[in-house]
């Protein structure tokens, strides 16, 4: 009996070490281990042996039988490990200089300067407004004091249509009517004015790489009590910091405009050389001139039903167009409307 | 305009500061100086005064001379010169040896066969004028070898201001209203003008003379003769020069002069051709030769200056050939008048000339100009010639008189405006040096405003402001931020729809957002057969691109698209623009704020095409509303629409827009094989569709039955129609699973999921259902397929 178990067990470790996949495994362990198996037979001829026998022959049994089982699962194990090896080794390596196919949109680069410029504005407490393109005489010229003779009203700078409205020359257009819109919760509530409008703007201008005769500005008005000069250049030195992010030097000087007073021209340290050294960009002056701006005229404050004796606000132009060529170094103002694929689906996106 | 600090020099004491510095400030205190600050003479050295000794022919040159030259040194000097003006006894600047002109250093230099020692110049090398006719000729006395800038102001720093900074101030156009300013930034006291008296001659005759229309505001004039100079001072010549002017002779040169100096315009005329002056308009049109020798087509809105019906100057603008200083000349009239300046500026813009002069007067002079103008002009004119005689009295019509301007304000006006604190001393002083009245009693200021700041440009307190704070200077001001209480913001409902519909075209449907013109581009319309556009037209407008104010955003897609045919070979566009449908009853443009869609595909599978632009649709109202759309077909109305397929967009029972393939015609002229259809929406409408929000329900914890029903059919609608009229609520959803086209039998298949919250559903249940669907449909003759 004795050698048989040892044949048995010489056999099984053969038999184990040629099992090349699952299948021949799991025969193996019906050989072995199943109800006829090898080593069940062992111990169902044990009956005719003596109980002492029986008792070291069952011990001996039962350790092959242990025996067995651990070298199948054991076996097992390194089986399914070969074969995650073999599928790791059959992966190709792929070849990642392929370019993609995947479409992408694009926004159009005015698009993405105006929502740069509206979340930082929404940040600081200001309301985005939308407003038409078509407006009155009174709307763009007479509510923000723009006399009668003025040149702006003339027909060969604005476009005027046969009703007697007009494509609104600039966004100021909007300043009577968001003054009226929010006068009553500055007034009753305290709650200060503050909005920003961007919007397409039009000038009768034959057009060429720098002009446009349809272009994107972007208005900013703030009214409390209070409201001073020094507020005014706080605010464009923050906002525009943050437009540029980077710290920038801002400068006043004299501007005017009628529906300010007093009235700026604001520059910004030039973008390129600091404003340190002056370079072509900025030819040589260190600065580049940026918008208009200034202390709401009273005129304006009062056409929009808000006392200037009490209130005193300011008001900007950013001039949105610009703002694109300068960031994306757009060279010829006509790409923006041109319409042109190549040119425009590159502003995928730029948050 | 131009600029010469000498020139400002004659009126305020600068010693001892940085003039750079100075312009600097300027440029930040009053109005832009542009970047190119020119140092004249800085390159030009070793120029003297030098007597040409004696002139001999060049023995083979017709042209060169040979020259001997006394420089005021012991020997003589040898040159060759080429100038055609050169005689023996005439004294002329000569460039020395080690003389330095521009980049150029003087050396002795064989030319032609002979050594030159040295180079006589024209003004033009020398950079005080543009004569290069000859070698300058110096009549004054001084002595030779005398270095050129120790007689002459030739060193000089000259700077640009641009004019569009100065269009509200009418008192900076000269050079006496830039010392001011200069004056006040360098807190220097500004020197007044030398003038003469003219009371002297109050007991000479009058000029006739009369304003007979209100657009003259004052004419002043005064009659001399005798003038004997003809060429003006150089240095009155050289300041013209730097300043951009042209010398003429020494009367026209003098009136440029005052006018740059004071900046009031003046003109001379032959007296003999204004014994009555008379200034009026014209009922006819006419033409009139102006002093350049155009003949100018003069209309009934045009102020003329007039020899009693004859017209001899246009006012403000030119004068006329026929009345112009010439040989013969005995006794001349000087005008220095006021005129109204919107005239003046709408004058120049119907003859599309635009003159020194009317450049000033437009924007508004200062009335009280014209007779020191006068006094001044006759101070300089006797100083250059004192053969001159006055010979008239003054002769002064002031019809309109601009109201005096007094404005009063407290310190805490002053306060609020700025945010920063500016004492007393500080606002009274900036202002007096500015030449207001300002006086301070009691907290209160009075301010007197100066007849030169009163035409249009100081009217209100707040214009004060800005008189302080910008000599103050805006660099020095201390900056803060405001403070004020918390409110929420608010986009408005379209602005926002705007941005989540941009980024779900861009985002999900890789579209492209493109910008357009509102004008109808007629041409490019015309190209792809579009003709009927839009009938909101500008006013007067001369191409016929920039005319009507589009209906639609879908013809300016579609031309776009044809520009972009070949960028890849499927694409969409898409704009979020305003359109105007019309006018409402008040004659006032009705505009919309629309978003159109077009895309392109270069295959003939329109329906693939159609229904990837249906789904954007759907998803567009589905995420930003949570509603569904309904379609509803219409009639075709313009020329880019197919009959069929053309659908308005409804939510609820609201049309928000319209979808539709593009018309075969137009279609094959963008491109003969290719799909396009395209969408508009009415974008404020869409944001008028009140958010639904979502509605969550929890999911049912039994299981769903799944039904799948093929029927023999092309189309969905009755399906959805039977399956709507069982009322069933167990039914959750509906689902297209497929469809099968083809030309003898097509069928659709449906899935239906059936589920219930609160118990698991029997099978029976659901067949009633089915069954009920497949007999509806059946009375329609749609049979289940199979």
């Amino acid at each position: 009996m004795k050698e048989k178990l040892e044949q048995l067990r010489a056999e099984l470790l053969s038999e184990l070490g040629a099992a090349a996949d699952a299948q021949s495994l799991e025969n193996l362990r019906i050989k072995y281990l199943g109800k006829k198996g090898s080593i069940t037979d062992l111990l169902k001829g044990m009956k005719s042996l003596s109980n002492e026998e029986k008792k070291t022959f069952g011990q001996l049994v039962n350790e092959l039988k242990q025996q067995a089982s651990e070298n199948i699962s054991k076996r097992s194990q390194e089986l399914k490990e070969l074969e995650i090896q073999k599928e790791i080794e059959l992966m190709p390596q792929f070849d990642l200089t392929i370019p993609s196919k995947e479409k992408r949109g694009s926004y159009h680069p005015i698009t993405l300067v105006s929502r740069e410029c509206e979340r930082i504005f929404t940040t600081m407490g200001f309301h985005v407004e939308d407003y038409p393109e078509v407006v009155t005489d009174y709307e763009c010229f007479e509510a923000v004091n723009v006399p009668k003779d003025h040149p702006a009203r003339d027909m060969q700078d604005t476009y005027y249509l046969e009703n007697g409205e007009l494509l609104k020359s600039q966004t100021s257009a909007a300043q009577n009517a968001i003054l009226k819109k929010y006068r009553k919760q500055l007034i009753e509530d305290g709650m200060p004015i503050r909005a920003i409008f961007p919007g397409r703007c039009f000038r009768n201008e034959a057009t060429d790489a720098t002009h446009e005769n349809t272009f994107f500005q972007m208005e900013g008005v703030m009214v409390d009590k209070n409201i001073s000069i020094s507020n005014l250049i706080y605010f464009m030195k923050t906002m525009l910091s943050e437009v540029f992010q980077r710290e920038i030097k801002v400068r006043l000087r004299p501007g005017f405009f009628p529906f300010v007073e007093p009235g700026f021209e604001l520059d910004i340290s030039c973008l390129i050389c600091g404003g340190e050294t002056g370079c072509p960009s900025c030819n040589h002056s260190g600065w580049l001139e940026l918008c208009p701006c200034g202390m709401i005229h009273p005129e304006v404050l009062k056409e929009g039903g808000i006392d200037p004796e009490e209130y005193t606000g300011f008001a900007f132009g950013l001039g949105l167009t610009r703002l694109a060529m300068m960031k994306y170094g757009i060279k010829d103002i006509r790409d923006l409307n041109s319409g042109s694929l190549k040119a425009l689906s590159q502003f995928t996106d730029d948050k | 305009m131009f600029l010469s600090m000498n020139w400002i020099k004659d009126f305020v004491d600068l010693s001892g500061l940085d003039e750079l510095s100075l312009i600097n400030q300027f440029s930040l205190s009053t109005a832009e100086v542009e970047n190119d600050i020119q140092f004249k003479g800085k390159d030009l050295s070793g120029i003297v005064v030098a007597e040409i000794k004696s002139v001999e022919n060049h023995p083979e040159s017709k042209k060169l001379h040979l020259l001997k030259a006394d420089i005021g040194e012991e020997e003589l000097v040898d040159v060759v010169c080429g100038a055609p003006n050169v005689r023996v006894g005439m004294k002329t600047a000569f460039a020395k040896v080690g003389a330095q002109i521009g980049e150029i250093t003087i050396a002795p230099r064989p030319l032609a066969g002979f050594m030159s020692y040295g180079m006589c110049c024209s003004e033009s090398e020398i950079g005080i004028s543009d004569d290069h006719s000859g070698i300058m000729e110096i009549t004054d006395d001084v002595a030779l070898g005398t270095d050129l800038k120790e007689i002459y102001a030739i060193d000089d720093i000259v700077f640009e201001v641009d004019n569009k900074s100065l269009t509200n101030r009418p008192d900076l156009w000269s050079h006496y209203g830039i010392a001011r300013e200069f004056a006040a930034i360098a807190k220097r006291p500004l020197k007044p003008l030398d003038f003469d008296d003219l009371s002297k001659y109050d007991a000479l005759p009058k000029v006739d003379m009369k304003i007979e229309d209100e657009l003259c505001q004052r004419y002043s004039c005064l009659q001399f003769e005798n003038i004997k100079r003809n060429i003006a001072p150089v240095d009155m010549r050289i300041r013209l020069y730097y300043c951009g002017m042209r010398a003429i002779n020494f009367l026209a040169d003098m009136t440029n002069y005052l006018m740059l100096e004071m900046g009031q315009p003046m003109h001379a005329f032959d007296s003999r051709k204004v014994e009555n002056i008379r200034i009026k308009r014209f009922d006819k049109e006419f033409k009139f030769k102006t002093l350049d020798g155009v003949e100018r087509h003069i209309d009934t809105d045009t102020l003329m200056i007039c020899n009693g019906d004859t017209p001899v100057a246009i006012a403000g603008i030119m004068g006329g050939l026929d009345s112009e200083i010439v040989e013969d000349t005995h006794t001349l009239t000087l005008e220095s008048a006021t005129f109204n300046a919107t005239s003046i500026r709408k004058s120049t813009v119907r003859l599309s000339h635009r003159t020194d002069a009317s450049m000033r007067y437009e924007k508004s002079l200062d009335p009280e100009l014209t007779v020191p103008a006068i006094a001044r002009f006759v101070y300089l004119l006797k100083k250059f010639d004192d053969q001159v005689t006055v010979v008239s009295s003054l002769t002064d019509d002031y019809a309109y008189h601009y109201p005096e301007i007094t404005l009063s304000f407290d310190k805490a006006y002053v306060d609020r405006y700025t945010g920063i604190e500016i004492d007393d001393d500080t606002i009274i002083s900036t202002l007096s040096r500015l030449g207001f009245k300002a006086s301070h009693h009691d907290g209160e200021f009075e301010v007197k405003v100066p007849s030169w700041r009163s035409t249009k440009d100081v009217t209100i307190k707040a214009d004060i402001i800005e008189e302080i704070t910008r000599i103050y200077g805006y660099d020095n001001f201390e900056i803060h931020t405001a403070s004020a209480p918390l409110f929420p913001t608010r986009p408005e409902p379209s602005k926002k729809d705007e941005d989540n519909i941009k980024d779900i075209l861009v985002k999900k449907y890789a579209l492209h957002e493109l910008h357009s013109y509102v004008w109808n581009y007629v041409d490019e319309f015309k190209a792809i057969g579009i003709e009927n556009i839009g009938e909101i037209k500008l006013k007067e407008a001369s191409n016929p691109n920039i005319e009507t104010i589009r209906k639609t955003m879908i013809p300016t897609q579609l031309a776009q698209l044809k520009t972009n045919i070949g960028f890849e070979d499927e694409f969409g566009i898409f704009e979020v623009g305003r359109v105007v449908s019309g006018l409402d009853e008040n004659d006032l443009c009705v505009e919309h704020k629309m978003l159109g869609i077009t895309l392109y595909q270069k295959t003939p599978f329109v329906r693939e095409l159609y229904f990837k632009l249906k789904n954007i649709i759907e998803v567009l109202f589905d995420e930003l509303k949570h509603e569904t759309v309904s379609f509803r077909e219409v009639q075709p109305e313009r020329e880019y629409e197919h009959p069929i397929n053309l659908n308005e967009i409804l939510c609820g029972d609201v049309v928000i827009g319209k979808i539709g393939i593009v018309h075969p015609v137009v279609q094959k002229k963008i491109d003969k094989r290719a799909s396009i259809v395209f969408a508009e929406l009415d974008v404020e409408k869409f944001s008028s569709i009140e958010n639904k929000s979502i509605q969550y329900n929890s999911p049912s914890k039994f299981p769903n039955i799944e039904i799948d029903l093929s029927f023999i059919t092309s189309r969905f609608a009755p399906i959805k129609k039977a399956i709507e009229n069982t009322a069933c609520a167990l039914i959750k959803n509906v689902e297209v699973v497929d469809i099968y086209e083809a030309e003898n039998q097509s069928s659709i298949a449906v899935r239906i999921t059936f589920s219930d919250p609160t118990r698991t559903l029997k099978r029976e249940e659901v067949t009633e259902v089915t069954d009920a669907i497949v007999n509806d449909l059946a009375k329609d003759g749609i049979l289940l397929k199979g």
